[in-house]
């Protein structure tokens, strides 16, 4: 198994690769597009702000990379976000695969805070994915942008308002949470997604 | 939101200081050992604290770090030691999730919008050891919120012109992602939380409020959460003499009503 981790200008990489390696399996960090094309499975990654990463994505030609892969991608956070429309982060336009634009939180009373950080439930789970999910589990989050609930929601997390923190389009996976640092609930999605 | 459950550990040369009772662990002062127990029983985050003073030191944590980051899959926070921007970004790198800062910061506040600008608010963990001055307040164990918290610097040693609700807030509109708060009048007396100072905090600062200093009993932790309104709480001895098992207070939390990740 050929596992590429897309290596760009956002955090957070080096424990998705720790995360990779615990499931037995030695990932490739890289902005090669040609290993990145030709990987098995390949992990969109990050912790970051939207436009400074689309600018880098552009500038090394890895967003038309990344759109026209065919293998399963598993886009993470900031990852997620950079996968759909556009995000008010920034007036920024993103990658476009799933068409459904990127929203800031509102607080609506004091105890909303923003960023949202720490752990939540992921509930009404589709897809392989998910497999072995039957009820809410407990996973990790920090972000201050949400992506609605639409089409291509396979789960749906509760804070302010219900919003998407999975989705799923074609060959394409994505979770706004951290399932590398989301315990055993998050290694499992993992190897969901290793096994697809 | 779940409360969070928070084990520390301190660090010293790479190994945990306070002993402990866990006698599966193959090696007791083994951090990473330690760190997986408490991630496995449900820990949601953990700290580890670096305690050691000398650039050796210094070195052997930040390899102890990137150890962690291999093995541990829960986020965790590192702390001590760190005085200036270029030791951040040595720790995340390393793997951390968050660093927190002390003493730096009240000796030069800055730190905390550099750390903000260049990595991200949620890294930035603002640990404050205050103390309530005011020693007529403590019939009840639970000092007067109204008394004179002093922000201590150097491990509790050295008070500064800082007062607790102050700089909380200045820290919180300088970019802190959290404000991790230890009553000095609390620590280590295992009486429950410096609630009523914690409520203040939690109520009036727009970031999360973690707890520290006093659990003593589970009921501490449940006090904390419904009435000191904290996000999360903290704590060392009584995880690490195995004092309360951590599914056993979970459990215990979820009864009284309060929202954990079980």
């Amino acid at each position: 198994m050929n596992v590429a981790i897309v290596k760009y200008n956002a955090g957070n990489i080096g424990s998705v690769e720790n995360a990779v390696r615990r499931m037995g399996i030695e990932p490739m960090v890289t902005d090669d597009v040609e290993k990145i094309q030709s990987a098995d499975r390949v992990i969109f990654p990050g912790q970051g702000e939207a436009h400074s990463t689309m600018t880098y994505l552009k500038a090394h030609r890895l967003d038309e990379v990344i759109v026209g892969l065919k293998q399963p991608v598993l886009g993470i956070c900031i990852g997620m976000q950079l996968l759909c429309r556009h995000s008010e982060e920034q007036d920024t336009d993103c990658l476009g695969v799933f068409d459904v634009d990127v929203k800031r939180f509102i607080p609506l009373q004091h105890e909303d805070k923003v960023p949202q950080m720490g752990w939540n439930t992921i509930e009404d789970t589709k897809t392989a994915l998910f497999e072995g999910f039957d009820k809410p589990e407990f996973v990790y989050f920090i972000h201050s942008f949400y992506v609605p609930t639409c089409d291509w929601t396979i789960a749906t997390t509760n804070y302010i308002q219900p919003y998407s923190s999975a989705l799923h389009k074609d060959n394409f996976y994505a979770t706004q949470f951290h399932p590398e640092k989301s315990g055993q609930v998050g290694e499992q999605i993992l190897k969901n997604f290793i096994e697809l | 939101m779940a409360k969070r459950i928070i084990p520390c550990l301190d660090i010293k040369d790479g190994q945990t200081v306070k002993g402990t009772n866990f006698v599966n662990l193959r090696q007791a002062g083994d951090p990473i050992e330690l760190g997986k127990l408490y991630s496995e029983q449900g820990a949601d985050e953990l700290v580890y604290l670096d305690i050691t003073a000398s650039h050796e030191g210094r070195k052997t944590f930040t390899e102890l770090v990137k150890r962690i980051a291999q093995e541990i899959n829960i986020p965790f926070t590192v702390g001590g030691g760190i005085n200036e921007l270029s030791d951040v970004d040595r720790l995340l790198n390393a793997g951390a999730d968050k660093v927190s800062i002390n003493s730096a910061a009240l000796r030069r506040p800055e730190l905390i919008d550099e750390i903000a600008k260049n990595f991200g608010s949620q890294v930035c963990v603002v640990a404050i050891d205050a103390k309530c001055e005011d020693d007529t307040v403590h019939e009840n164990g639970d000092p007067r919120i109204d008394g004179d918290w002093v922000c201590y610097v150097n491990g509790g040693r050295v008070p500064t012109q800082y007062k607790l609700f102050d700089w909380a807030k200045e820290a919180n509109e300088r970019g802190a992602g959290e404000i991790l708060f230890t009553s000095m009048n609390h620590d280590g007396v295992k009486r429950g939380f410096a609630d009523a100072a914690l409520r203040k905090l939690a109520d009036s600062l727009t970031i999360p409020v973690i707890a520290s200093g006093g659990a003593g009993a589970k009921e501490h932790f449940r006090d904390t959460f419904l009435n000191g309104h904290s996000d999360a709480a903290l704590a060392a001895s009584v995880f690490h003499f195995g004092e309360i098992p951590i599914p056993e207070l979970k459990q215990y939390l979820q009864g009284e009503g309060v929202n954990v990740r079980l």
